[in-house]
């Protein structure tokens, strides 16, 4: 089987984060950055779905500056065939850009397969994965918790609300991995020391602007301070008029 | 829940690692994380190794992984051995300790001291968890003084017959294989290593019990009473006191660095309770007693760290001496107990509990402050290196 | 006059809630608001929608539409915000509007601004604000070009009757055989609340000890009469005892309800990203010094066993 997997550099999900001077973009002195953890499980179905074939390729495709290979090798070092990255210091707030950008190097591939994460945990754009598959005039089933390969056919579930949608699709598809999907691999000793080795190919890439703009990045309001009501349940009656008069949430 | 765990790095020294080195910690720490934290506590008052989790350390690639990837190790340099070492010690001396004989004292004089064939029947297995091995070196009379061994190994028609018992045998009673040091003639120089499948008949492995530290290890007398083992379970290039030293040397090589591990976790406890505690209305980290200790605790720690790195370098260049071994081993063994015991009292009532690391570390790290060479003996060797003279005897 | 499609949602032919939402933040954005949904048929409920504050209400028809048909809906909604010239076409962040609106975006050439907490207009520019990060920092954009594709996060715009015209309308629409089908919808426990779209939300954590216990906070849930959702902290749900669905935080589901109770959760960094936008956030812990007390406008600090059911008879009480 031949499959992409696209990938994010993010910041570690701890990262506390400031805001840098230009008050548009954090500041990433000290930021630890991670593969994006919804892409592990992108990256593993992958692994698993060539191992289940028995055959294939899996490449991973990332669209970032050059540090990113790091996050490559990280993938390589799962087990990832090869790297692409398409070079680009500044990764635009238009989700759309991103997704033109990879569509441009997927289109010749001949994929079986395109997994993407849902989300990155830094932009929660959501919306790449899908744009790609459009643009490539690719199926798609975003979030999915789960999948099922037949052949040239697929069934994927996804959760909603109240539920979960079982959704059919043909190959080649574009799916977007969600929590669940699978438990990914740890990077073993031995896959560090092979990704160095793995063919990475970097290609500098020119991106347009696109059509968002950021004004500003701020912290999120101060929530006002709280107090603690009291000890016990004798706390409860006095908790539960707080909620009605004060907060009248009741 | 405590915030989760982001390592020690006041002169950030992961600026000194390479991508690899870095790579190998985090993955080893996300590991220890997910699986052996969880674990560890319970498994230490049971008094009982987690041997659940020896497929999930295998599959990663920790057992010999400074060994060659030819025999299905991970081959990678001896700064990754020793960040691997660090991040098992955060979680627990004893489930390191595990990993320390397998790899530094098992698969290393297999590696350093086998023939072919022992080599590539033995090594691959223990990469991959399915053999577990012990180093049979101290006995109940012979610590400090391995020279004065009384096991001994005498030749026979087709092979040698082992007499003789060992003590303090970290995986003795579950390991399949054991290298058993054995004197052939009377004196320490015809002491030579030997293979031995623990179902040899007359080979027998009992855990010693009422362990107050490394409780979450097997800790074993073995007992040889007329083993025959053929002539090809020989470790045909060992020779002398030197071929179990150099295996000890390995050992206390990664020891130096877990011992900063089981100090960082200690210190990162600490830290962050310091900084929540209140009590006279304020967080207890703004007391200076407190501050004094953490200060003290990070000093040490960055120290210790800086010592380690530049060790593994001189190893990796093959220019390391065990005296510079047993310098890092001392240091950091010895800074890492205090670590533990300042942070056990800075916890306060709490720090009792196993729910917090420092107690458990602090009476693991009673041992490894004596084994794997004490404390004093380190003393006299780096004495003996500076003066020339010998103070052992 | 600045125009909006606001992209309403129906299941099994009745519309969701959670359409008065995104009509609600159309509203805030243009003069004109046409509420659309996709159906196989007329949708109940969607006379509603005028009353806040849709000036029109377009149904679009098509057998296929009976459930999300992701590729003939986005291609319907397309070339509605096409050929009517909007300004912007907004979406609910719900499961069905995340997809939705991202192939929208493409098939319209422009990116998606999702999960929106603000949207204004300026001058006849889009602004919005959401949250990133794991909601330790919020992002401002501008949108540059017509239409502008946002979608919603929800219970955050309250509905507000406004009412206007609310004119319906039919429209079959013919699309493209869809490649992707959404074959059936396995329901969840009847008539549990989602997490994400629920007005009160009772989480529970590790401080309830064992599976079984979260009757305590199922009690609670049933004395709010249908409105409180169950949630679970990451803790618990990787020891599978509550269903990954109702996990909130940063790997579960981020919820705006108006009231989140947190009932043994000790508030790790994670479980804060997914509810930190809550109106009014209380906690209850055994631990005063637990980090959930920082974030909590109202602490009780005590055994959880002791103090929820004293809440639930409480709230019994309240509701008469």
């Amino acid at each position: 089987m031949k499959i992409a997997v696209c990938i994010k550099r993010v910041p570690d999900s701890e990262t506390r984060v400031k805001i840098a001077p230009d008050g548009k973009r954090i500041d990433e002195a000290g930021v630890k950055f991670v593969l994006n953890p919804y892409d592990e499980f992108a990256v593993e179905e992958a692994l698993q779905r060539k191992e289940k074939a028995g055959a294939g390729e899996v490449v991973v495709i990332c669209l970032g500056p050059a540090a990113a290979q790091e996050t490559i090798r990280t993938a390589l070092a799962m087990g990832a065939d090869r790297g692409v990255l398409l070079q680009s210091d500044a990764i635009p707030a238009d989700g759309f850009v991103t997704a033109q950008a990879l569509a441009a190097e997927l289109k010749p591939g001949g994929w079986d397969l395109i997994l993407f994460g849902k989300m990155a945990i830094d932009d929660y754009n959501q919306q790449v994965g899908p744009m790609v598959a459009e643009l490539l005039g690719v199926p798609c089933v975003t979030a999915v918790a789960h999948l099922e390969l037949d052949g040239a056919k697929g069934v994927a579930e996804r959760e909603i609300e109240g539920g979960v949608e079982v959704v059919e699709f043909p190959l080649p598809a574009v799916i977007t991995a969600d929590k669940g999907l699978n438990e990914p691999r740890y990077p073993a000793l031995k896959g560090i020391m092979a990704a160095k080795k793995k063919p990475l190919e970097v290609k500098p890439v020119q991106l347009g602007a696109g059509a968002i703009e950021i004004v500003a990045l701020t912290p999120p309001p101060e929530r006002k301070e709280g107090k603690i009501v009291g000890e016990g349940p004798g706390a409860v009656p006095e908790l539960v008029r707080l909620l009605r008069e004060e907060a009248k949430v009741l | 829940m405590a915030p989760k765990y982001q390592g020690v790095d006041f002169y950030n020294t992961d600026s000194l690692l390479n991508e690899e080195e870095r790579a190998v910690r985090d993955t080893v720490r996300a590991w220890v994380d997910d699986n052996l934290m969880p674990v560890i506590g319970e498994a230490y008052i049971a008094g009982k190794f987690p041997k659940q989790l020896i497929p999930g350390m295998a599959e990663l690639g920790l057992f010999g992984a400074n060994l060659p990837e030819e025999y299905g190790c991970a081959g990678l340099n001896n700064v990754a051995y020793g960040l691997i070492m660090q991040e098992l010690e955060r979680g627990d001396s004893g489930v390191r300790s595990f990993a320390s004989v397998q790899g530094a004292l098992v698969m290393y004089p297999i590696y350093a001291f086998g023939s072919d064939p022992q080599k590539k029947t033995w090594l691959p297995q223990m990469a991959s968890g399915k053999v577990i091995g012990c180093f049979g070196l101290t006995e109940p009379d012979y610590g400090s003084n391995p020279a004065g061994m009384i096991t001994v190994a005498k030749e026979t028609k087709d092979g040698w017959v082992l007499n003789g018992a060992k003590m303090w045998i970290t995986n003795g009673s579950t390991a399949q294989v054991a290298i058993v040091w054995a004197k052939t003639a009377k004196d320490a120089d015809s002491i030579r290593g030997f293979v031995v499948p623990t179902d040899t008949k007359g080979f027998s492995a009992k855990d010693q019990k009422g362990k107050l530290s490394l409780r979450a290890s097997d800790t074993s007398e073995l007992v040889l009473q007329d083993v025959h083992v053929p002539k090809d379970a020989i470790l045909p290039k060992s020779g002398g006191l030197k071929s179990p030293l150099m295996c000890l040397t390995a050992a206390r090589y990664g020891i130096a660095w877990g011992a900063v591990g089981a100090a960082m976790a200690c210190y990162d406890e600490a830290a962050s309770y310091a900084k929540t505690r209140v009590m006279f209305g304020k967080p207890i980290g703004g007391f200076q007693l407190q501050q004094l200790r953490l200060a003290e605790m990070l000093t040490e720690i960055t120290k210790a760290q800086l010592l380690c790195l530049q060790l593994g370098r001189l190893k990796d260049a093959g220019t390391s001496t065990p005296q510079q071994v047993s310098l890092a081993k001392r240091n950091n063994v010895s800074m890492a107990t205090d670590i533990a015991r300042e942070a056990r009292r800075l916890l306060g009532a709490n720090g009792i509990l196993v729910e917090y690391q420092a107690m458990r570390h602090l009476a693991n790290l009673e041992s490894v402050y004596t084994y794997e060479g004490t404390h004093d003996i380190h003393t006299l060797i780096l004495g003996q290196e500076i003066t020339g003279l010998s103070a052992f005897n | 006059m600045t125009a909006i499609l606001a992209v309403c949602e129906q299941r099994d032919g009745t519309l969701r809630k959670i359409s008065y939402e995104v009509v609600t933040g159309a509203r805030r954005i243009g003069e004109v608001v046409d509420a659309v949904v996709c159906a196989a048929a007329p949708v109940a409920g969607a006379d509603q929608l005028g009353k806040f504050g849709a000036d029109k209400v377009v149904t679009l028809t098509n057998a296929a539409f009976a459930k999300y048909a992701p590729e003939g809906n986005a291609q319907a909604i397309a070339e509605r915000v096409k050929a009517g010239g909007y300004a912007a076409v907004v979406f609910a962040a719900s499961a069905t509007g995340k997809d939705l609106a991202a192939r929208v975006g493409a098939k319209l050439g422009v990116g998606l601004v999702a999960d929106c907490t603000e949207v204004a207009a300026e001058d006849g520019t889009i602004l919005a604000t959401r949250p990133v990060y794991a909601g330790k920092a919020l992002l401002k954009v501008k949108v540059a070009t017509k239409p502008a594709v946002l979608s919603l996060r929800p219970n955050v715009f309250t509905p507000v009757e406004r009412p206007k015209a609310g004119a319906a309308e039919t429209v079959a629409v013919t699309v493209a055989v869809g490649r992707v089908v959404v074959r059936e919808i396995k329901a969840a426990e009847a008539g549990a609340l989602d997490v994400a779209e629920a007005q009160i939300v009772i989480s529970g954590g590790r401080g309830l000890k064992e599976p079984a216990n979260f009757q305590v906070i199922e009690e609670l849930a049933r004395a709010f009469g249908g409105q409180a959702a169950v949630g679970a902290s990451r803790a618990v749900v990787d020891a599978g005892w509550r269903a990954h669905a109702d996990q909130v935080g940063q790997t579960g589901k981020t919820v705006s309800p108006t009231l989140y109770i947190a009932v043994g959760i000790s508030g790790a960094i994670q479980h804060l990203a997914g509810m930190r936008t809550s109106k009014v956030i209380v906690a209850i812990n055994k631990d005063k010094d637990a980090p959930i007390f920082k974030v909590a406008d109202y602490g009780v600090v005590g055994d959880l066993f002791e103090v929820v059911p004293r809440l639930t008879e409480e709230i019994k009480k309240l509701h008469g």
